[in-house]
């Protein structure tokens, strides 16, 4: 696991090193402080040298403010190292991201992807300054204070033989119980949360329906069940500092006894040395249990590195490596040849099942068919945004996976069901299609889209800032900016699936007219749900449960199709 | 391990009063924290006590020059110092786990009363908030407010309780060594005060540029398809590595200075014992103390030192939670939705002469209630008769959104809205079931001012299908049976069926009793509409509300549950909202909105004799035949 994240360490591999030599400086400096100590006391003091006492104690301070300069340095170091380290990964996942086909982004939601571009990131960097830092400090301090308190007294650090065992084993089984009772108390807190955020998504719903004692009866119950788990989970934790003060006394008072004895007999120890020898002990104590803290929080943190791994490790399903750099698209003829699909790519599991279909370049074509038809699924095919599941689909006399990706999406243009626009200024938005655009190509394409009227109304223009999402405009004029930034890209081919849906009547067909006039030599596919917006197409796709159940023109199909008659009759009832 | 801290910086406005406000809350637990209160100063004083023994211990073993030690000394101060210390750990012990319940319990009420006031509030507080800002005041805050409850205030007040104590035996045992620990605490105030400074600038900065990386990232990823279908790959990553950079340089000097104030602070302590030790030495040299005395000061300076950096590390935390707990009261002050209504609906008969009365029972039947000021009693039958008399209205002060809107809709009529996206459909029925308020008497329902009616009394009387489902976790038959909380299951299932719900739901895993999640997720649109359509169904109401309730459905799926519709509407008050014109060809009467103003109404046939708006939208239709 780590072995995978370890590159991203990348330009700050010099202060992910000094962090820790820094650092380790910092413990070896420290720990002969109380070494000295002993020293001033059972040297300086037994013989009254006031010289050797100024002297030695001139050495500590020199020493501890070295230790300062170590310690402040390997802060900053693993300040640079974990946030370049945090940097790295960061731009690794979100370019992965930008490389995923639309197959792995459905994988992944929206909201789990942001979470492990910014908490899980944020984790895994506090994990790797803890690794760099803490984690060196705290066992090097265990060990060197091990060595000082054996170098004074051996048969005295005897009683770390004892403490030792005893502390770890109870942190071990502490951690263990802790562990599963936190996972059941996140589990109902995320519950809970839940159930906060679907009251503030259909609040309306709720006071529609007057369920407001309904719900907070319903809440009250989920928010003392996590007041419970957490209980049950936090008793268990908040045991570690007495146990660990336990032990820690146990230490002390025994070597207060033993050693005390041995001061008073001169048998082998000074009074300075049993003092120096205490501190020794709370300094190796403290190690131990920051180390199993270290532990709790890496072993926590692993959850949000294997979710980062799992991106990492996402297959890129749809490559172009072998595409032709030279090939360009001739022309916006569309040919689909036995093709089957499948989104689980699943041969069991179709939503496209030999689908046989000849568009010729200019041509516009109307698709019709119920909800879950897979009136999207057919067109995001052309311009692969998903690989077939078997068969060919040709974009101007070529297999689509012969074109570079680039090549093939500038020649077909998609307004998307679910569109997006970006913040920023509606010319900005608008230039997505073409970076190039004049202002006079921008008007144009608007103006085909019947966008450029409303665009004028707002005071600023093209300049209107549309905010994160475009919220600054409503759902009608929304789909109308997408369908200018589609045609901007003056494309072979342009799809729109459902986009005037929320558009009016009128102005739908003004689009439709603008586009017949403009649009002449590019093939156009228009999915939509109201009959009009196809029917005075060049011929009608009539989509059924993934297959085509037929293709003419509107008055073929008013003869022959039962399936368009009655769509069509639903729509029409009640008109003279 | 206390983390530096990502969420925000912000400062408290008013530390005191919002303190108090959160002692009101903790004050359920009063006998928890007096207990954790005990625990804490027992667990310092047994701290400060037990050093204090190493003098004694110390001194009976190192005894002057001639003199045996004293071992009767030494074993009793030995013996006092392990029982002190076990004292010391029940103290321990017994605070954390009272502040625990405390703390939990607090949170629990905050947490309860944040959520039923949240109930109570204006559709408006939605309208002006995103969802994130209000569940941030759930978990950010909450989470700083139980840090603050768990660690925070209890470790602040047993470091003051030790700071003074140690302060006070130090200055007991040497007033000289005292002087030395002053003039370093100086020091040691003055690098907290420089250090956190800085330090608190920097995270005001990490935490802008993750709120721009974040805001950047979520855009993104919302908008990936798109970017995609643009190839717009590279130009995303570049703005995303100048924002990502611009991040790192910020966290970089915030982790820092938060890195570097806990080797600065414990290097002084060591400065300090160092020159304790020494000091210490030479006064001891000098005659001026014993060697005990040294021997407890130097445990003391860790005892001194260590909560003061704590304090400096948990003053921040505190601070932030205090501005969190600010947040959450905010919630909990802003104004309730206003309910002045005392007409309340109550289940009638009819007496046998005519009149209508009150029942205790469910009849089925319904009426309103009117108290009047004279102290009598008026019952108006429920019928669903809904007027709009000149009603203007809008959601902000200078923005009208409809004007001098007039319209009547008698019982049991259906009455359809048609208009352009912005024209004003969907504020008329936030109208009628007072999500919002309009000025006195301009609607009136059965003849009643509406604001009269008690909010939930008028909401129970009608049924909404909104544009946008909303299902509730829960099974299928819970989400149904939302609309009529003691309905039957025979009820759900005929519902259901009215709704044309009922086949779809059979083919699922569980039938009636699939789980739903997230939403409904793992529902087409088209199903969730037809289950929110069954929701309204199961409610019976007399008026029936329905805001582009089948605009995601295809219009064969349409055809087939328009039977069930027809069913559902008749003998009902339905207002209808659609875009499409076909689902709102039969109503009794059509309006056409534009601009918040009613321009045309009449019936389907009326209205396209009168060759106004209404024909030219329907024939636009038509225009290529």
């Amino acid at each position: 696991m780590i072995k995978k994240l370890l590159p991203c360490v990348g330009e700050y591999k010099k202060q992910s090193i000094l962090a820790p030599i820094t650092v380790a400086c910092e413990v070896l400096l420290e720990i002969f402080i109380p070494f000295l100590m002993a020293k001033i006391i059972d040297v300086g003091i037994k013989q009254r040298d006031v010289w050797y006492v100024v002297g030695v104690g001139a050495l500590m301070v020199v020493m501890a403010l070295l230790s300062l300069c170590c310690g402040a340095l390997s802060g900053r170091f693993a300040a640079i190292a974990s946030t370049g380290f945090a940097k790295n990964l960061r731009g690794r996942l979100f370019h992965k991201i930008q490389d995923f086909s639309f197959a792995n982004v459905d994988r992944f939601s929206t909201a789990s992807l942001v979470t492990r571009l910014t908490t899980d990131v944020t984790n895994t960097q506090m994990s790797y300054m803890m690794v760099i830092r803490t984690l060196v400090r705290a066992p090097f301090m265990l060990i060197s204070a091990t060595i000082m308190a054996v170098v004074i007294n051996a048969k005295l650090s005897m009683v770390f033989l004892f403490a030792v065992p005893v502390l770890a084993v109870a942190l071990a089984f502490i951690s263990k119980t802790a562990f599963p009772l936190f996972n059941r108390m996140f589990k109902k807190y995320d519950a809970m949360n839940a159930s906060i955020q679907e009251n503030l998504v259909a609040i309306r719903v709720v006071k529609a329906f007057v369920r407001r004692d309904y719900e907070n009866e319903k809440f009250e119950a989920s928010a003392d069940d996590v007041r419970r788990a957490q209980v049950k989970a936090e008793k268990v934790i908040i045991c570690n500092m007495p146990i660990m003060m336990l032990v820690m006394n146990v230490c002390i008072v025994s070597v207060l006894w033993f050693g005390g004895g041995m001061v008073a007999n001169h048998a082998g120890m000074e009074a300075g040395e049993l003092m120096s020898f205490i501190n020794y002990i709370t300094q190796i104590l403290m190690s131990l249990m920051m180390i199993s803290m270290i532990f709790v929080t890496l072993v926590m943190s692993r959850s949000s590195m294997a979710r980062i791994l799992e991106m990492l490790d996402e297959e890129i399903d749809i490559r172009d490596d072998e595409a032709d750099e030279s090939l360009a698209v001739p022309d916006g003829s569309i040919t689909f040849e036995d093709v089957c699909f499948s989104y689980a790519k699943d041969g069991d599991n179709l939503t496209l099942s030999h689908v046989n279909l000849q568009i010729k370049s200019g041509q516009t074509v109307g698709i019709i068919g119920g909800t879950g038809s897979a009136k999207t699924t057919l067109v995001q095919l052309i311009p692969r945004l998903y690989d077939v599941y078997s068969g060919r689909v040709l974009v101007g006399g070529h297999d689509v996976r012969e074109y570079k990706i680039k090549t093939l999406r500038d020649a077909v243009s998609m307004v998307l069901q679910k569109n997006v626009l970006f913040s920023g200024t509606i010319r900005e938005n608008l230039k997505w299609g073409n970076m190039q655009a004049t202002d006079a190509e921008i008007e144009e394409a608007c103006r085909a889209a019947c966008a450029d009227e409303f665009i004028r109304s707002f005071p600023d223009g093209y300049e209107t800032d549309l905010g994160q999402g475009g919220v600054n405009v409503s759902g009608g004029q929304k789909q109308r900016l997408c369908i200018a930034r589609a045609l901007l890209k003056k494309p072979k081919i342009i799809i729109l699936d459902d986009s005037t849906s929320a558009v009016d009547t009128a102005t739908d067909s003004r689009i439709r007219a603008a586009f017949r006039e403009n649009l002449s030599d590019t093939t156009a596919i228009i999915i939509a749900q109201r009959i009009t917006s196809v029917m005075d197409a060049d011929s009608i796709i009539v989509l059924n449960d993934g297959e085509i159940d037929d293709v003419g023109t509107h008055e073929e199909l008013m003869a022959r199709n039962k399936i368009y008659r009655e769509v069509y009759d639903s729509q029409q009832k009640g008109a003279e | 391990m206390p983390g530096p801290r990502t969420r925000g910086y912000e400062k408290p406005k008013d530390l005191k009063g919002t303190l108090k406000r959160i002692l009101g809350y903790m004050s359920a637990y009063r006998v928890h924290l007096i207990v954790a209160f005990i625990g804490i100063i027992g667990n310092a004083g047994a701290t400060v006590s037990a050093t204090y023994l190493l003098r004694p211990i110390i001194n009976s073993i190192n005894p002057k020059a001639g003199e045996e030690p004293d071992w009767n000394k030494f074993t009793a101060s030995v013996l006092l110092m392990a029982v002190i210390y076990l004292c010391g750990v029940v103290f321990s012990y017994l605070y954390s786990r009272m502040m625990l319940t405390v703390s939990t319990g607090t949170l629990k009420r905050m947490r309860v009363d944040m959520f039923r006031h949240m109930q109570d509030l204006p559709i408006r507080y939605f309208d002006t908030r995103t969802h994130g800002e209000i569940m941030s005041r759930y978990t950010n805050d909450i989470d700083a407010m139980r840090e603050m409850l768990s660690q925070g205030i209890p470790q602040l007040t047993s470091s003051i309780v030790q700071v003074v104590g140690v302060f006070c035996v130090m200055l007991w045992l040497s007033w000289q060594l005292t002087l030395l620990v002053l003039a370093m605490l100086f020091v040691m105030l003055r690098v907290v005060k420089v250090v956190g400074g800085r330090s608190a600038n920097y995270f005001i900065k990490q935490q802008r540029a993750i709120g721009v990386v974040n805001g950047y990232i979520e855009e993104m990823i919302e908008g990936q398809k798109v970017v995609k279908v643009f190839c717009h790959e590279p130009a995303v990553n570049a703005g995303f590595d100048s924002r990502n950079e611009e991040l790192r340089d910020a966290a970089s000097n915030a982790h820092t200075f938060a890195n570097i104030l806990m080797p600065i602070m414990g290097n002084l302590s060591h400065t300090l014992f160092a020159l304790v030790a020494a000091v210490g030495a030479g006064l001891a040299i000098g005659g001026w103390i014993d060697l005990g005395v040294i021997a407890s000061f130097l445990q003391y300076i860790r005892q001194f030192t260590n909560p003061i950096t704590q304090i400096s590390q948990q003053l921040n935390s505190v601070l932030m939670a205090m501005a969190g707990a600010e947040r959450i009261f905010a919630l909990i002050d802003e104004p309730p939705e206003t309910d002045e209504g005392y007409v309340t609906l109550v289940n009638a008969r009819r007496a046998p002469d005519g009149s209508l009365q009150e029942s205790d029972r469910r009849t089925g039947f319904w009426a309103w209630k009117h108290p009047h000021e004279d102290g009598t009693t008026t019952y108006t039958e429920l019928k669903g008769d809904v007027r709009f008399e000149d009603v203007t209205f809008g959601y902000e002060e200078n923005k009208t959104v409809l004007r001098d809107v007039t319209l009547y809709a008698k019982p049991g009529q259906k009455i359809a809205f048609v208009g352009s996206t912005g024209a004003g459909k969907t504020t008329i029925t936030n109208l009628i079931n007072r999500f919002y308020d309009v000025p006195d008497g301009k609607i009136r329902y059965d003849g009643i001012n509406i604001n009269k009616i008690k909010k939930a009394d008028l909401r129970r009387s009608l049924a909404m299908v909104l544009q946008d489902t909303h299902l509730f976790t829960g099974t299928v038959r819970e989400n149904i049976r939302y609309g009529k909380l003691d309905a039957t299951d025979e009820e759900v299932v005929a519902a259901a069926k009215l709704a044309n719900a009922d086949a779809f739901i059979r083919h699922l895993p569980q039938g009636y009793d699939t789980v739903l999640t997230s939403d409904g997720a793992n529902l087409s649109q088209g199903q969730r509409q037809l289950l929110a359509i069954a929701r309204a169904a199961i409610a019976d109401p007399p008026v029936l509300i329905l805001d582009e309730a089948t605009s995601s459905i295809d219009t064969r799926t349409e055809a087939l549950i328009e039977k069930g519709m027809d069913t559902l509407m008749q003998g009902r008050t339905v207002f209808v909202i659609a875009h499409r014109l076909s689902t709102v060809r039969n109503a009794d009467a059509i309006l056409v909105l534009e601009h918040g103003s009613v321009i045309e109404r009449g019936n389907h046939d009326a209205l396209l004799a009168q060759k106004g708006k209404y024909y030219q939208l329907y024939t636009g239709m038509f225009e290529l035949d």
